[in-house]
């Protein structure tokens, strides 16, 4: 086993195009367990700490880029957490203020797991996920990203570089379901937005599928919508949850998000 | 393969294997015990250090993740042989019971004073719940907090 | 000074003084097993069994041994002694031998240069499994196939019980279990599996001594009982294996039975090199036995006016693959069963058996939480069938001095219930806070699930005891040994193992106010330096550790006044003989089974959205019987720390198996409280001195354990009128899916 430290993300395109195998660590909160309880070894890891690229954000126009190695740290302060309320309070209950320091959401994309917590509100905010490789960068919508339990739309030499998102200003909220009052994986998640401006309803949920899942309806269906979000989601029993109670949680969050969402 | 880490101000250098965590390291290599190896999974808090003046958990960080960075660890609290004040604190409340988690509690705690320095209940509760110990229940750490912030 | 000024007296605890640990603990020098390190030392791994019961048809080293770094591969062949061993019952293989019986039974060991190398190694050993058919469910179990066949725990003065798979069956038959009362209330209730969850993993390092021997250093509840087990299985003297104690980082019963220590000590003995093995997480939950899961069925009969006429009740509990303390654990659920509470006819049935899921043994409560829980939960039923306030009916009922318990045990020592049950009522109850709140003052926490929208709030209370010190006949003992010097200052040994709560200081308190000087140094605990302690169990170490150092100054400052100069004196202390129950009738033989008793009460208020089923205990009150408090401090945290214990058993903490094999072997998914899950806890301790025991001490560290979960679950039932006969109380359960 080895590790390979870019510097630059030329470097890093460079260095994953060659070694297509590697695996990339940022804030190394999945990675590491891994590697700490002997899941993985794999001969080569990217660590992509020192590519400067990848950190924090920019505003281009009208739309936000979060970096891949924006840590949900940094999702819960100043301009990222005015423009992405939902973000920053999904980022809130994210493990940990340590995880937090160094969780990112280029990993939890990188990750892919059904139960991510950036997911949902960045899937209600319409998110579009920038990719690229030393053949050239491509953009796609997160929805098409998710592919299916921990699997992404990643080819074997791409690395993500950002997230894209045009925030909606609209009302917004994120609520997630553990069975303890905080540092919990989530048993089911969902992030809100009530757009008045397009007249519709978005919501998106976490651990209630094989990948985070977005709904969306006409803002005059807020009646049915709680059992339109519990009916998009084809939950399974596993040892966080029952699949009849992730469910029930869903269609109870929904209604009670949009109370607080149409408030 | 060969990593140079600050840490607690020295410069330090170790041969490490390459899926090693900092945490690992810095117990097995660098004879610097102090950070704990509870759970290595980022569940606990015992782990925890100052990467960068960034409260981390040290089990996370692979080791050559930190090559060429800063490091500080519950060896570097206390200056010149006193004890730093949430130090002392968590020894006068009986906020050590078994120990196990203190060292990462101290850590997280004197970085919580550092950036809010005189946090409320609920501030002290959300700030350290990555941190868990089996022992105390937390209420002797909670009020040794507060005793930190007298001080 | 005088001892005269520093009598210890009810009341006069002394104030709140520094542990002598907290300084190297806070500044992370104090060494724990995990942290020791020796010149040349090798890295051990365990190969581990994925199946909860199979044959093992071979296992081959051969490619494993040739792995880089490795110095030894060792199996069931290479067990110098006797190849099985146990903390009461010799039934577990050191090693397993032509079967495994639960999921991470140990199959092998590695020993290598490295811990990467070690783990590579122990991955390269083949180890060929026939897997059977599991036995899971222990109400099968006394009809499956025999797991041990050779019945190792029958021929023990236990009733015999001729089914298979049977750990101990018992009865206690008191009165006319029959009698009729005006009411009757019954209910069936579920304890999961609780893990002790201790936050420093297993682990230690053995070095051998060049002359055969080895010495142990371990994170341990009882060195010399680890001693004893080791030592035939190393084909060794005791003397030739010494145990020390490392930095034990919490116990909680979870290290009552070993763990690495054989195998750490094989694998020295055969590379001649000091070998460390340190356990993950992961392996850590599978290295330990665990709380036994139970069922119980309970019916309880009382007169209109609610005085109890009659209590019967059926308790199963899954002892898992190996007996550990199984016997013990189901005697002392059958033992307080009825709680404290007077009750002229009673019948107990109860039984444990052998399964193929994780084994049993020790966990702070020890077989009255599982009781606590069914009981509590009885009387509260009763209450509202008679219409009486739930806390008159528990006064009413209340076991006091001059009471008998169902095993025809007269309490003779102190037993305050009526005290204690008044005062933790009279606690105030906080007013329920205004919303709007921060979302972490809400039940949800920190996942911002709610406003204030689905929540109730609710108020619980509950009784519970335990017996303190070793039960039934038990020859327990402790010795401690009491070094003057020429100058005045003395050590002190004692093998009382100090896993966090604090017996270092109470051995220290001691030798101090007996020998009337403040130089006293306490050695680090050795079974090469004194003799054995017992086990920091039971809540009897407090009380056992002050009477053997009590009894060890004392001798040691006649022996000076008789001899002069520097003494060395070692004496043991045992408090008053206890007997056995009647295998038949569960009755006490010759004298009391059990030498103390212990109780608290507890008051709890708790909010609950009962839409999502989420919780947020949010203000704990107890009084709890602590004879006379040495340090109230340290009563204080053993209090705090055993409350959050029972809430992590109410409301999250359980280790699930499917088929035997554990799927949450994990920090992150087996859940114990974190600081935003455990309220304040206001504790009023009430202080009358135990009359058998040294300076009327009691123990304190089982009791808040033992109600905590009963009281928590009355509350979240009050919140939600539900039956939640099961904990840990799953979200599906409040909002009854």
């Amino acid at each position: 086993m080895d590790v390979l430290t870019p510097r630059s993300l030329d470097e890093a395109l460079r260095l994953k195009a060659e070694h297509p195998g590697a695996v990339s660590i940022q804030g190394g909160t999945d990675v590491m367990i891994a590697l700490n309880f002997d899941q993985a070894r794999p001969e080569l890891l990217l660590n992509l700490n020192e590519v400067v690229e990848l950190r924090g954000w920019s505003r281009e126009n009208g739309t936000l880029r979060l970096g891949a190695g924006l840590t949900y740290a940094d999702a819960m302060a100043d301009v990222v957490a005015d423009e992405l309320p939902a973000l920053a309070e999904a980022s809130r209950t994210v493990g940990s203020p340590q995880i937090r320091n160094r969780g990112t959401i280029g990993g939890n994309l990188g990750t892919a797991s059904p139960a991510g917590d950036a997911l949902p509100p960045l899937l209600v905010e319409r998110a579009v996920v920038e990719v690229a490789s030393t053949r050239g960068a491509r953009r796609v919508p997160l929805q098409e990203f998710l592919v299916g339990v921990k699997r992404n739309a990643l080819d074997d030499d791409e690395l993500i570089l950002s997230v894209l998102v045009e925030p909606s200003r609209q009302s917004q909220t994120f609520m997630k379901v553990g069975p303890r009052n905080a540092m919990v994986i989530a048993v089911c998640s969902l992030a809100v937005v009530v757009d008045r401006e397009r007249g519709e309803l978005r919501a998106a949920f976490g651990s209630a599928a094989p990948v985070a899942r977005l709904v969306t309806a006409a803002i005059d269906e807020a009646e049915s919508f709680p059992e339109q979000v519990a009916g998009a989601a084809s939950p399974i029993d596993d040892v966080r949850g029952t699949a009849a109670y992730r469910r029930h949680a869903l269609r109870v969050l929904t209604a009670r998000a949009l109370e607080r969402c149409l408030a | 393969m060969r990593v140079s880490i600050t840490v607690n101000g020295e410069v330090r250098e170790a041969e490490v294997w390459a899926g090693e965590s900092l945490l690992t390291t810095l117990r097995d290599r660098l004879d610097l015990p102090g950070s704990k190896n509870a759970c290595e999974q980022g569940e606990c808090g015992s782990c925890s250090v100052l990467l960068d003046d960034e409260l981390v958990c040290s089990c996370l960080v692979l080791a050559a993740q930190a090559d060429g960075h800063e490091v500080a660890t519950v060896e570097g609290l206390a200056d010149d042989g006193s004890l730093h004040p949430v130090q002392d604190a968590f020894a006068a409340t009986g906020a050590v019971q078994c120990g196990f988690c203190t060292p990462g509690f101290v850590v997280a705690a004197a970085d919580l004073l550092r950036r809010v320095p005189d946090p409320s209940d609920d501030e002290i509760r959300e700030a350290l719940s990555g941190n868990l110990c089996r022992c105390t229940g937390y209420q002797k750490i909670l009020d040794a907090v507060h005793l930190a912030v007298e001080r | 000074m005088s001892t005269a000024t520093r009598t210890l007296r009810p009341g006069h605890a002394l104030p709140s003084t520094r542990r002598a640990d907290a300084a190297p603990k806070v500044t992370g020098e104090f060494a724990y097993s995990s942290d020791l390190h020796a010149a040349g030392m090798l890295w051990g791994q365990t190969v581990r069994s994925p199946h909860a019961h199979a044959r093992i048809l071979g296992i081959d080293v051969v490619q494993a041994r040739a792995m880089p770094g490795v110095h030894a591969v060792l199996t069931h062949e290479d067990v110098p002694g006797q190849k099985t061993y146990g903390l009461e019952f010799a039934d577990q293989p050191v090693l397993a031998i032509d079967r495994v019986r639960y999921f991470g039974e140990a199959v092998a060991i590695v020993a290598a240069e490295e811990p990467e190398q070690a783990r590579r190694a122990a991955a390269a050993v083949r180890v060929e499994y026939e897997p059977l058919e599991p036995v899971t469910d222990p109400e099968q179990a006394a009809e499956m196939a025999p797991l041990h066949p050779d019945r190792p725990t029958m021929g023990h003065g236990f009733r015999d019980d001729a089914r298979p798979n049977v750990v101990r069956s018992m009865v206690i038959r008191r009165g006319d279990p029959d009698a009729e009362g005006d009411v009757a209330v019954e209910g069936v209730y579920e304890i999961g599996q609780q893990d002790q969850a201790f936050l420093g993993p297993e682990s230690g390092i053995a070095i051998p001594d060049g002359e055969g021997g080895v010495d142990i250093h371990v994170a341990t509840q009882w060195l010399h009982v680890d001693r004893d087990q080791a030592a035939p299985c190393l084909a060794l003297e005791p003397e030739q294996v010494r145990i020390h104690l490392a930095g034990v980082g919490g116990a909680f019963g979870g290290r009552e039975d070993l763990s690495m220590q054989i195998h750490a000590a094989m694998l020295a003995l055969r590379t001649g090199r000091p070998v460390k093995i340190v356990y993950n997480r992961e392996e850590s939950f599978v290295g330990h036995i665990h709380r036994h899961p139970a069922r119980i069925w309970a019916q309880h009969r009382a007169t209109r006016d609610g005085k109890l006429v009659a209590v019967r009740m059926r308790i199963l509990i899954d002892g898992g693959a190996y007996a550990s303390s199984s016997t013990a654990v189901i005697a002392n659920a059958c033992s307080f069963a009825v709680g404290p509470y007077a009750v002229d006819n009673v019948l107990v049935d109860g039984l444990a058996v052998y399964t193929n899921n994780p084994p049993c043994g020790a966990m702070r409560g020890f077989g009255a939480v599982q009781a606590c829980f069914a009981a509590e939960a009885q009387m509260d039923k009763l209450a509202t069938a008679l219409e009486i306030d739930s806390v008159e009916l528990r006064l009413l009922n209340a076991l006091e001095p001059g009471g008998m318990l169902p095993t025809g045990q007269v309490v003779t020592g102190s037993l305050p219930t009526r005290d204690v049950i008044r005062r933790a009522a009279a606690l105030p109850v906080p007013e329920p806070e205004e919303l709007p709140r921060e979302a972490i003052r809400l039940p949800g926490g920190a996942g911002n699930t709610t406003r204030g929208e689905g929540v109730r709030r609710g108020v619980g209370f509950a009784v519970g005891f335990k017996n303190i010190c070793y039960s039934e006949g038990f020859d327990d003992y402790c010795t401690a040994r009491v070094v003057l010097a020429e100058d005045g200052s003395a050590e002190v040994h004692c093998a009382a193992a100090d896993v966090g709560q604090g017996v270092s200081d109470v051995i220290l308190q001691v030798a101090r106010l007996e020998l009337g000087t403040d130089d006293v140094t306490l050695a680090s605990g050795s079974t090469a330096r004194v003799g054995s302690a017992g086990s920091a169990s039971s809540s009897r170490m407090t009380w056992m550790a002050a009477g053997a150092v009590q009894t060890a100054c004392r001798a040691a400052l006649d022996e000076r006044d008789r001899s002069g100069g520097a003494v060395d004196v070692e004496r043991i202390y045992r408090h008053p003989r206890t007997y056995p129950l009647d295998p038949e009738t569960g009755q006490i033989t010759d004298g009391r089974a059990h030498v103390a008793l212990a109780v608290a009460a507890m008051r709890v208020v708790a909010e609950v959205d009962v839409d999502l089923g989420l919780t947020r205990v949010v203000w704990i009150g107890t009084a709890q019987d602590v004879g006379n408090a040495l340090n109230r401090t340290a009563v204080e945290g053993q209090i705090e720390g055993g409350t959050a214990q029972g809430l992590g058993l109410a409301l999250m903490e359980e280790i699930q198996t499917r088929d035997g094999v554990i799927a949450n072997a994990s920090f992150t998914d087996y859940l114990i409280p974190t600081f935003l899950d455990m309220p304040p806890v206001v504790s009023d301790l009430v202080e009358e001195p135990e009359p058998d025991a040294p300076y009327g001490v009691k123990g304190v560290g089982e009791p808040p354990t033992v109600v905590s979960t009963a009281a928590i679950v009355a509350a979240l039932r009050d919140a939600t009128g539900r039956e939640l006969a099961r904990v840990p109380v799953r979200p599906d359960d409040i909002a009854g899916l």
